[in-house]
């Protein structure tokens, strides 16, 4: 009802732009929409050109010769496709990635099943609830690099908090084992600082996502006599799927491209066991300097978060329009 | 069935369901702030204290932390520190009581100072940027706008160190490197798609009548947007503006391939913070407590408005 008046002004306005001439326009209210349009977007698309795309484009052509970086003075010479098939049949790089695919599951499975199950109890909206689910949020919202730092001190195998509490419970003792040094601890010791950290932010949109169920389709459920278990996996799950697939899209984006955290944390090591995607891309580019060859495989990574996002984004709104 | 119980919703959780979801979020909101309460002690333990076993709950605070992060200091034979004039400051005593003088200040002011321009810098141009972008977007009829919108959203995806090659080499050209305008004009960059994407929600929630009202009162588009739009949107412009000033403040792999030394920020300083024999930690649990307080106090400012932030709008509540 309240709509009615203004859908009539809006129309009333619309036929009064449409009969008005451009030029008239212009005089009587300054600069024309359009032109107002471009006048506020072109920086922003300006500005990303500049520092976004101008860029990509270089490395685009650079991953086509043999440039190195710390040697500018050097001839440049094409050498066509061969950075891209070296760095595809380079082992090192496979190894990277399996590194970091173990990497974006365990965290994204162990963040929505921990994240998930928080927001489902938060959701019981137990007295004081908003202010835990603040202080759950915190840790998110904090540096991964300088957090991930300090990492390395509760880490340690002797003095370090995590050891301490970890024996404290099992009996082991504290110096036997250490998260960071040993091979096999080690991409343990990234997924519990990343689940950590990035828990919470799962857990904020599973919540929306339960918040958004409507309690009338509970009720009729509960009409049905449909049991809790039965509520749970047919209505609860399939209504916030959409919100928990945003949640692994983002988490996974993200981890995909992770570099503060792990750098800091492990530096790639010990030996290369944690050395995922973007570690290996920093030392090709910034130790080894092998900028041609490192701007194929940043190039082969865009394409690979891009691509992924892409199906993924598709495979969302279809669980959307359901 | 009692009246009470009767008005009360079918769906509302039992008490007793109530207060065991209730025990396990506490326990586990304690348990995630373990680390953090840990990074306080520690900055407020003497390094002999910091590295003792059993870790230490119970020590007797010292500033000895906060001093070994202010300030570089030299080992000087105990003669020459008797020799000396009496102290002049709780750092100095701190520092003469392990055979040491204050040579000067430390780096870590001026890296922070470094965080503070950069993160305020790009903050302001991210956001006058994104308030003109998303205002277009949201009321005018642009050509392509959502294949421009993600395009916009796009640019966010690629991988910082994929991104940092070129940027190195284009910097190293313009001699932006390792200067605050080449960091400031880099996260702008990386900030505007953010503010682009949130700022579009907000201002699309503002209804368009206002503007019109304003217009038919003789107002130009521009003096509506100025004078309506801009009051209207104050909260979300806020709340962008805080999300992208965090963002700038914890960025670490930019800050580290494009920096080195005059600007660089203090996530890539504090890594560097050692003393005599190894990571001086009470220093640098110190420097990790004065970078994470901001952040602790705006994620409370801005509890309200997470979702939104960290979903790109995608999630409004």
């Amino acid at each position: 009802m309240t709509d009615a008046p203004s859908t009539i002004a809006e129309r009333s306005a619309e036929v009064l732009v449409r009969s008005t001439p451009t030029v008239i326009a212009r005089r009587v209210r300054g600069l024309s929409d359009r032109a107002i349009a471009w006048l506020f977007i072109t920086p922003t698309i300006a500005l990303l050109l500049a520092i976004n795309i101008f860029p990509l484009i270089w490395a685009v052509y650079l991953s086509f010769t043999n440039f190195r970086a710390n040697r500018p003075n050097a001839e440049i010479t094409g050498v066509g496709l061969r950075n891209y098939q070296r760095v595809l049949n380079d082992p090192d790089i496979w190894i990277a990635m399996q590194t970091t695919a173990h990497f974006v599951f365990w965290t994204i499975l162990l963040q929505t099943v921990i994240g998930f199950s928080l927001a489902y109890l938060i959701d019981r909206k137990f007295r004081g609830h908003a202010f835990w689910t603040t202080v759950i949020l915190i840790p998110m919202m904090l540096s991964p690099a300088v957090v991930g730092n300090f990492w390395r001190f509760l880490y340690q195998p002797q003095i370090g908090l995590f050891n301490y509490i970890v024996s404290y419970f099992s009996g082991i003792p504290p110096s036997s084992f250490e998260m960071l040094g040993s091979v096999s601890l080690a991409p343990w010791a990234i997924i519990i600082v990343d689940t950590w950290m990035w828990t919470p932010y799962v857990m904020l949109i599973c919540l929306a996502g339960l918040r958004s169920i409507p309690d009338y389709i509970y009720e009729a459920a509960e009409v049905d006599r449909a049991s809790a278990w039965r509520q749970f996996w047919s209505i609860t799950v399939p209504m916030a799927l959409p919100f928990i697939m945003l949640a692994v899209l983002f988490r996974g984006i993200e981890n995909f491209k992770m570099f503060d955290m792990v750098m800091l944390l492990t530096g790639g090591g010990p030996g290369s066991t944690t050395e995922v995607a973007s570690i290996t891309l920093k030392r090709e580019a910034f130790e080894s300097w092998l900028t041609g060859r490192s701007s194929a495989f940043a190039i082969i990574l865009f394409v690979a978060v891009f691509g992924l996002a892409n199906i993924y984004v598709k495979a969302l709104n279809k669980v959307k329009q359901r | 069935m009692s009246s009470v119980n009767a008005a009360h919703s079918v769906v509302e959780p039992t008490p007793t369901s109530k207060r065991i979801a209730g025990a396990i979020v506490i326990l586990y909101a304690l348990v995630t702030m373990i680390p953090l309460a840990w990074i306080f002690l520690t900055s407020i333990k003497s390094p002999p204290d910091s590295i003792s076993y059993p870790p230490k709950i119970v020590f007797s605070p010292t500033l000895e932390g906060y001093c070994n992060l202010f300030t570089t200091r030299t080992r000087q034979t105990p003669d020459y520190i008797q020799s000396l004039p009496p102290p002049t400051g709780t750092c100095d005593e701190i520092t003469r009581s392990r055979n040491m003088v204050i040579a000067g200040p430390s780096n870590y002011w001026p890296r922070f100072g470094n965080s503070l321009v950069i993160a305020f810098g790009s903050t302001f141009l991210a956001v006058l940027l994104g308030t003109f972008a998303a205002y277009g977007f949201s009321r005018f009829r642009v050509p392509l706008a959502d294949d421009l919108l993600f395009f916009i959203l796009s640019t966010r995806m690629m991988p910082p160190i994929a991104v940092a090659i070129p940027i190195y080499l284009m910097y190293r050209q313009f001699g932006l490197s390792d200067t605050a305008l080449g960091m400031i004009l880099l996260y702008t960059a990386v900030n505007v798609s953010l503010a682009v994407w949130l700022l579009k929600g907000f201002i699309d929630e503002i209804p368009r009548e206002y503007e019109e009202a304003a217009m038919i009162d003789g107002y130009t588009r521009l003096q509506a947007f100025w004078k309506v739009v801009l009051p209207q949107a104050t909260t979300g412009i806020a709340a962008t503006a805080i999300f992208c000033l965090i963002f700038a403040w914890n960025e670490y792999a930019f800050a580290v391939l494009l920096t080195s030394g005059s600007a660089q920020t203090a996530p890539s300083f504090i890594p560097t913070i050692i003393g005599e024999g190894g990571q001086d930690w009470p220093a640098v649990a110190a420097g990790t407590t004065i970078f994470l307080m901001p952040i602790l106090v705006f994620t409370i400012i801005l509890r309200k408005q997470l979702l939104r932030g960290i979903t790109f709008g995608a999630v409004r509540k």
